[in-house]
């Protein structure tokens, strides 16, 4: 079936001739049209733009033209990266009706690996959130079962991919918004080293944690589209210059000797029984097939919720302050200009107000230290904690999120219980480290995820280590049956 | 330990961050604000004291490009945009009061 076929398995079938990109990309969209209804994993799906793409692989297939690393393969795009002449909305009616003029250095990497772009994927709004129910434009459900969650804030790319709507697909990740839905839908994904990939025509929400990475279902395709969008941009002044170096190279080493790091301590509290078990599980076939699994403790990573809800709403509060009806979106024009700002910015939805209002209030007079620079110290500590833990190991090992994808409706009234669920995610993106979710099994139906991180800039082990323990297992090949039929 | 926050407080910081809301909204937005204050006071156990700030996890060395001119965004595409533009230029309401 097109639709469970791997990104790899697809381009090698096009470069082959066995199939037509366009043959491809129609099976897609009509996968689309047929099922997300029932997922919302869209806003905004481009059929015409797709299928001109598709023409023009099939034409340099037929002039003999070397063909990209992702010819002809479709992949979905989070809605607050720009691609050319469709809406961008970062799922915010702040921004609705917007047409991106230009697109972002990641699109166009993919356009120069001849990929297809479809369409763009709901969101929780301006990333922000963890469950993808902060959307203006309605929640995302779970391909797993569709009262669920897909996780946030990149949902709808992970629902999109898990569901088989599209092979692959790109979100962004602050603090953890890839590597959380990718365990919630069964996929891997991969949050880069900070710097690693360019920023450029992402719509910023906190520019000292924004990374952009890919979905997938499988390790391997992750490693191709990672390599993909990794780089250095001149027009990313945080991207930075650094061989990158190739991710699938080392896919087949293994992982004998390779030291795993297992926190124990603080961050055990709080996870539901069927993910500590697959963690179990994951650590034991590690260790089976040749890796060194040691302790390490991360002491500072209890601090990572704090000080993350104080870092990122600070400047999120600082770049969200564009949106104001002035130069783009919709302007709610209402007496002068301050009243303008006010009523157009009042369409921010709640979440998105919440983060706006406590980052403006951290960073005011009198509360500043005690809270802005407090968390900015906490990171320091957080990223020493890491240091001392890759002395000891190459990678380390955690959850990716302590529960299974929980209910629509479960934790939206609860924010301070939404944003707890994300402690295992944040202290890498504090950190500005690599970090990588991987499918672990089921518990109870749903899918858990683990997560690696790895050194600064050693995206390449966290592929290698994920893809033995990939190998060494069939947690990849589970597919949510309503969407693929057949058993999970 | 509970940090409240008042909404006298709520109501400055709105203005602050242009966002002009109804009295239920600030409502919420204090009980929100307070709970999450008071959640984030266990940082004061942590103990930073000779420890410096992290403003960028991986700072990016020799970040400036060369200085040369290339195509930028258009001035008619970056007008499209607006809600509304006049004299090649984006119109927005009156800023001063009075004549």
């Amino acid at each position: 079936m097109l639709h469970d076929s791997s990104a790899r398995a697809l381009r090698d079938a096009i470069v082959r001739g066995e199939r037509g990109a366009l043959e491809v990309t129609r099976a897609f969209l009509e996968r689309i049209d047929a099922l997300d209804p029932k997922l919302h994993a869209f806003l905004y799906v481009d059929a015409e733009g797709a299928l001109a793409q598709a023409a023009s692989v099939e034409r340099k297939r037929r002039e003999g033209a070397a063909l990209g690393p992702l010819a002809g393969v479709p992949i979905a795009i989070k809605d607050n990266l720009c691609v050319r002449g469709i809406p961008t909305t970062c799922a915010s009616r702040v921004l609705e009706g917007w047409i991106a003029p230009y697109d972002a250095t990641v699109i166009e990497r993919l356009r120069a690996a001849d990929a297809i772009i479809v369409g763009k994927t709901n969101m929780d709004e301006f990333a922000m959130g963890s469950s993808n129910e902060t959307s203006a434009f309605g929640p995302v459900h779970n391909p797993w079962d569709l009262e669920r969650a897909p996780g946030g804030s990149s949902g709808g790319s992970a629902a999109a991919v898990a569901g088989g709507l599209a092979p692959l697909a790109l979100g962004s990740d602050t603090g953890g918004s890839v590597r959380q839905p990718a365990a919630f839908s069964g996929l891997v994904a991969l949050k880069p080293t900070y710097g690693r990939v360019s920023r450029y025509g992402l719509v910023a929400f906190a520019s000292s944690l924004d990374q952009i990475g890919p979905f997938a279902r499988d390790v391997h395709d992750c490693a191709i589209v990672s390599e993909v969008i990794a780089g250095h941009d001149p027009r990313d002044a945080t991207s930075l210059e650094r061989e990158v170096g190739s991710y699938t190279a080392s896919l087949g080493e293994g992982v004998r000797g390779v030291r795993v790091g297992v926190v124990r301590d603080t961050l055990a509290s709080g996870v539901e029984p069927g993910v500590t078990r697959a963690v179990e599980r994951a650590i034991e076939t590690l260790r089976a097939l040749g890796a060194i699994v040691v302790d390490v403790t991360l002491p500072t990573a209890e601090h990572a919720v704090s000080a993350y809800y104080i870092v990122a709403p600070a400047e999120c509060s600082s770049n969200l302050a564009r949106f104001d009806g002035m130069r783009f979106g919709p302007r709610v024009e209402e007496g002068g200009l301050e009243e303008t700002y006010g009523k157009t910015r009042a369409r921010f939805g709640r979440e998105v107000q919440r983060r706006i209002m406590l980052g403006t209030y951290v960073l005011s007079a009198g509360y500043y230290d005690a809270f802005y620079a407090k968390a900015q110290k906490a990171r320091t500590l957080i990223a020493r904690d890491y240091e001392r833990a890759f002395e000891a190991c190459d990678v380390v090992l955690t959850p990716t999120a302590p529960s299974v994808a929980f209910r629509l409706g479960a934790k939206l009234e609860r924010p301070l219980e939404m944003y707890l669920a994300d402690i295992f995610t944040l202290p890498a993106s504090l950190a500005g480290l690599p970090a990588l979710s991987v499918p672990a099994g089921l518990s109870e139906g749903l899918p858990v995820g683990i997560q690696l991180t790895g050194r600064a800039f050693d995206e390449a082990t966290l592929f290698r280590v994920a893809a033995a323990f990939e190998a060494a297992s069939d947690h990849h090949t589970r597919r949510p049956p309503a969407f693929f039929g057949g058993a999970a | 330990m509970s940090e409240r926050i008042s909404l006298d407080e709520v109501r400055k910081v709105a203005k602050l961050a242009r966002l002009a809301l109804e009295d239920d909204a600030l409502e919420r937005l204090r009980t929100d604000l307070g709970d999450i204050l008071a959640w984030m006071a266990a940082l004061e156990r942590l103990d930073t004291s000779g420890i410096e700030p992290t403003f960028q996890a991986i700072e990016a060395r020799g970040a400036l490009r060369e200085d040369e001119p290339s195509p930028g965004l258009r001035h008619g595409e970056a007008l499209r945009a607006a809600a509304r533009s006049s004299h090649g230029g984006f119109a927005v309401p009156k800023v001063m009061e009075g004549e």
